[in-house]
């Protein structure tokens, strides 16, 4: 199974919502957003619009750098569509965010292993994924 | 207010089927009720009481209707849908209702047929847009959970294989079990890589069917024949990412379930003699074995090893009817047998060679959802009385 490699797979495209269009909108433009609270300074995602924290309404969109570390991942070896590696990364930002890592040899991803966001298209806004740094 | 002693469970039935080609997913409800009912020696005219969850077709009001409910005497209603552990908050949900005359009789019914025919897909949440597309299963999102814990506690695919290697030495006695040769540790690590560090025998079985329950009160209890099985304490929790805040997937909400149930039962984890573990995975197994307090956090891969959860053999019996690992997961949900061979144990029913002796004291405890995304957990502490 080394030759495990990234496919060029058809993503679903994502449906939006009032709460989260500002989100789709940066992805477009290539911006990766978070959200963080004003009222408590956290950090959060997926974003939301009442601070999961400290429920206060005071939430703000930021660009995040899109770079952090893997917190796991596992290698997904038995799928129709082929091997996947589905984890979660530690932005430097703070929040989790669960993803797939992409363009590189899935045989080779490491717990702490730096990457960084891509995204990748869909019918509808583009979709952010990670690979090693 | 407790709960503690207020309710007994006086009736289990596990369908004895794994296949079911030739049934509907109703009728199997129908049945595992007719089982369960007949079992605690009462008739479906006494039922005032019922629960289901996600599995029950089109949910309770066409059941009500397709089993024949005596719908002038039906007074408590809860479909409490929390995957897998559903069951076990169910009966914890049954003993409020039976504390409260609500009820007086409750059956709990789950059935279903993975195998045989096409699962409903499950709601949408808040998150879809932001997860659906990564794939999460739950092959590799319990996968992400025992990569985590391999890194942080250095727990090795051989101690996850002792709890398959465990449950199969159970599972050989289980004439209605999927999978009833026993395995070793070898087999288990040499068996396909499924979803990294998951293998193929690391995973639980697919099965059609069910299984039901009746909870009920003290004085009818006391009035059936079978031995008396109170439910003395109960945990129910829910745990995810949470804004992505403090991410920790080596542990479950069996944190928090765990110690309210122990807390309203007034015993501690080494009290218990028998222990039924959700067993999605070999890693579910040993997560739960440390957030109920078994062993310390990270200690899980030692305390499995070497055959200490074999009944007969190791310090703390578990899954003795085989599991979900080896004799059956119906419908992808693993709550209601881990109850059913609970109070088995405690009625001194289970199979000769695995039954527990003096059993008088039995754990329960279950998860629901993704284990590395969001999920539920809860815990019962069951006593003979
Ligand atoms: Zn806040």
């Amino acid at each position: 199974m080394s030759e495990a490699k990234t496919q060029d797979k058809k993503y679903p495209a994502p449906q939006g919502n009032p709460e989260t269009q500002a989100f789709w909108d940066a992805a477009k433009q290539g911006k990766f957003l978070i959200k963080r609270c004003t009222a408590c300074g956290e950090a959060h995602y997926f974003p939301r619009s009442i601070c999961p924290f400290c429920f206060s309404d005071k939430t703000a969109w930021e660009e995040s750098g899109g770079e952090g570390e893997i917190y796991t991942f596992s290698l997904m070896r038995k799928s129709p569509t082929g091997p996947y590696a589905i984890g979660y990364v530690k932005l430097k930002e703070g929040p989790a965010v669960q993803t797939n890592f992409v363009d590189c040899d899935l045989e080779k991803l490491k717990i702490g292993q730096k990457v960084k966001v891509v995204f990748k298209p869909t019918d509808g806004a583009p979709l952010p994924f990670f690979t090693p740094v | 207010m407790t709960i503690k002693g207020k309710a007994y469970i006086a009736g289990i039935f596990e369908h004895p089927t794994r296949h079911a080609p030739d049934k509907s997913t109703a009728q199997l409800h129908a049945e595992v009720a007719k089982g369960a009912i007949e079992d605690a020696g009462l008739t479906i005219d006494d039922v005032d009481g019922y629960f289901c969850a996600g599995d029950a077709p089109g949910g309770a009001w066409p059941m009500v209707d397709y089993l024949g409910f005596n719908t002038r005497k039906l007074r408590h209603i809860d479909s409490t849908e929390t995957g897998g552990c559903s069951y076990i908050i169910h009966i914890g949900h049954a003993a409020e209702a039976i504390a409260a005359g609500k009820c007086s009789v409750a059956l709990v019914t789950l059935a279903g047929k993975p195998r045989t025919s096409v699962m409903p897909p499950r709601a949408a949440g808040a998150e879809v847009d932001f997860e659906a597309a990564y794939g999460a299963t739950t092959h590799n999102a319990y996968g992400m959970c025992a990569m985590r814990h391999m890194h942080d506690y250095g727990t090795t695919s051989e101690q996850l294989a002792w709890i398959k290697v465990a449950a199969s030495h159970h599972a050989q006695y289980n004439p209605h079990a999927m999978l009833k040769d026993v395995v070793t540790v070898e087999d288990v690590v040499n068996s396909p890589m499924i979803s990294d560090p998951l293998h193929r025998m690391d995973c639980c079985v697919v099965t059609d069917g069910g299984g039901a329950l009746i909870v009920t009160t003290p004085e009818i209890a006391k009035s059936l024949k079978k031995p008396m099985v109170r439910l003395i304490g109960h945990g129910e929790a829910m745990k995810g990412p949470r804004g992505g805040r403090d991410l920790d997937l080596t542990y479950s909400a069996g944190v928090w379930s765990g110690p309210r149930a122990f807390d309203e039962a007034g015993v501690t984890p080494q009290d218990i003699k028998y222990a039924s573990i959700y067993d999605s995975f070999t890693i579910t197994v040993l997560m739960q074995l440390e957030d109920l307090g078994f062993c310390k956090k990270g200690e899980g891969g030692k305390f499995v090893a070497d055959g200490n959860l074999i009944s007969g053999v190791g310090k703390l019996p578990f899954n003795t009817d085989g599991g979900g690992l080896c004799s059956n997961h119906p419908v992808n949900r693993g709550g209601m047998t881990k109850i059913i061979e609970a109070v088995r144990q405690l009625r001194g029913e289970a199979h000769p060679k695995v039954q527990v002796p003096n059993c008088d004291l039995a754990l329960v405890h279950g998860t629901g959802g993704l284990l590395g995304v969001r999920h539920a957990a809860s815990t019962a502490v069951l006593e003979r009385v």
